[in-house]
């Protein structure tokens, strides 16, 4: 069974990386020991009025130091809570949760839209193949250094302001690319799309997906996605993205 | 110190139980709680068949609380007594399972189905607020819960708690009519009906429109009907209703509960139940109070 904990995380460093998007490295006791790509931690608020935990995408793993890095953006008031805390603070969260991206070694597609890209970066980092990464952004670039050196590395914003002006799929036509598998996490038109393309060119797809949540390990069943089989735990066409997810095959669901 | 109670003829190591679909079966929270450490486990409604539920987005934050519309989604009663219940009977607890059903045809099936099966309590749900039918459409008419009481009772092998609404004008007819109807125990409140409205997407929070609230939003609501209700009947209550912490839970039993449900403060804390086990013993210890069923119902 995986082993999930409730720590107290003490903040080793946070900054602003592009307007409204942060980055945090937690020092954890035992979670970033035992996280893996494309999983995710849920982290609680201070403010007692703000219940629930926000499920935020694991973006690098430090196994050597126990540490997480998180890159997240500023959405309401529970995220911007945590853009106002410092070196030093303390965060409760739990994980690490959700299944995570199947490691596999096949020239491989890692496709980021926006606040999808965090989790590309540990995901690059241990995928041991071919790697291009294809990083879909509204105008601002974020998290460019990260994947230098880890791979072919293409850009699409939407205002053409930076690489291929369009969406992710357009920069793939426009360099002429192909792969044996994409990995992939964003919006969810944009993984709808990408599930198509895959599927009508064959391609083995895995997509990580977003669903609001209450308790994020399983138990109130808040964040279903519509699933092809029936699923083994809940035995009708629902899977939980916090357990079964928030990777899927792109198979399995229904965008 | 004791801190057993008893509900129907069934004995609680102390009175902190889980709230019905807030906990699963318990195999999700055995990572973060011990169950051997709670009164009971109380489970998510189970119905004669799967349901699938409602769309999704199923929940949304609210001041202090939440709204949701999950729908009671439930993998039927096959698979309940297949793979929960012998889960559930590796640990020293009592096992309470909530029913649901969309007619009483429904539900009388699935209490007949758990008649010789190891479960310690029936909690029949007449009062969730996210779906058509069943739920909250016998909730909220007191013949119709009498009469829903009495059926089931000539079902069931176990004591049978009715989980009562708050959306209604006044509960203690709702208590009554239960009462009347045969009933061991009432469990009270299930969630406040309420909406949410997204102003940035100008559309409703959650795709069923409107949802239960629960949280600690609602715990002055709850702790209010438990008092009525306990000064309207003679059987035992178990309320809950946005309990978060053993001051919380110590208030419901002051007014009238013999045991606690913990719902929502899971989420917010997955070990919100272990806290208020031991934030009672140590209120209990500090107040030289030697049995906790001193407590129930001390605030008049």
């Amino acid at each position: 069974m995986a082993e999930k904990f409730k720590e107290q995380a003490v903040i080793i460093r946070q900054e602003e990386i592009s307007y409204g998007i942060y980055s945090m490295w937690l020092k954890t006791e035992q979670i970033a020991g035992k996280a893996k790509p494309g999983q995710f931690i849920s982290l609680y608020c201070h403010d007692g009025s703000r219940m629930l935990p926000r499920p935020i995408s694991i973006c690098e793993i430090d196994k050597k130091d126990n540490a997480l890095r998180i890159v997240y953006r500023v959405a309401g008031k529970g995220t911007e809570e945590f853009s106002n805390l410092s070196t030093g603070d303390i965060i409760e969260i739990v994980g690490p949760l959700g299944n995570g991206f199947p490691l596999k070694e096949k020239k491989a597609f890692l496709i980021g839209g926006g606040i999808g890209i965090p989790p590309m970066v540990e995901l690059a980092k241990q995928l041991n193949c071919e790697k291009q990464m294809v990083l879909g952004y509204r105008d601002t670039l974020f998290l460019q250094e990260e994947f230098k050196g880890l791979g072919d590395m293409y850009v699409a914003t939407e205002d053409g302001s930076y690489g291929t002006e369009g969406n992710v799929l357009d920069a793939i036509r426009e360099n002429g690319l192909d792969a044996e598998i994409i990995y992939a996490c964003g919006p969810t038109p944009m993984l709808k799309a990408i599930k198509e393309y895959a599927m009508e060119n064959g391609i083995e797809c895995w997509l990580s997906l977003e669903e609001k949540m209450a308790c994020g390990i399983g138990a109130c069943l808040a964040c279903v996605c519509k699933s092809k089989e029936k699923d083994s735990h809940s035995h009708v066409n629902n899977k939980r993205v916090c357990k079964e997810g928030p990777v899927f095959r792109a198979e399995e669901v229904e965008l | 110190m004791n801190t057993k109670v008893n509900l129907a003829g069934v004995t609680l190591k102390n009175p902190v139980m889980t709230a019905s679909g807030t906990f699963g079966s318990g195999e999700e929270f055995s990572e973060f709680v011990d169950l051997n450490k709670l009164g009971a486990v109380v489970t998510k409604g189970v119905a004669n068949v799967p349901w699938e539920g409602n769309p999704t987005p199923r929940i949304a934050e609210t001041y202090g609380g939440m709204i949701n519309a999950v729908g009671l989604q439930n993998p039927g009663i096959d698979v309940f007594v297949q793979r929960d219940i012998p889960f559930l009977k590796k640990y020293d607890t009592k096992i309470i399972v909530n029913v649901c059903g969309r007619t009483t045809e429904d539900y009388c099936e699935v209490v007949e189905r758990l008649a010789d099966q190891p479960v310690d309590m029936l909690e029949i749900n007449i009062s969730c607020p996210n779906v058509k039918e069943g739920g909250i459409a016998f909730g909220q008419n007191p013949k119709a819960i009498e009469a829903i009481t009495k059926e089931v009772k000539k079902y069931a092998k176990q004591p049978v708690i009715m989980k009562l609404s708050p959306n209604v004008t006044d509960i203690t007819e709702m208590a009554k009519a239960a009462e009347a109807g045969g009933a061991d125990v009432l469990s009270l409140i299930n969630t406040i009906t309420g909406m949410k409205i997204d102003v940035n997407r100008r559309t409703f929070a959650v795709a069923n429109k409107t949802g239960g609230l629960s949280g600690p939003a609602i715990h002055p609501v709850a702790v209010r009907m438990v008092y009525q209700t306990a000064q309207a009947v003679k059987i035992p209550i178990i309320g809950m209703g946005g309990i978060a912490t053993a001051e919380d839970a110590l208030e419901m039993i002051l007014a009238g509960a013999t045991a606690v449900s913990v719902g929502t403060a899971n989420f917010h804390n997955p070990m919100a139940t272990m806290e208020i086990v031991e934030g009672i013993q140590n209120y209990m210890e500090q107040n030289g109070i030697a049995d906790i069923n001193e407590l129930i119902g001390a605030v008049r």
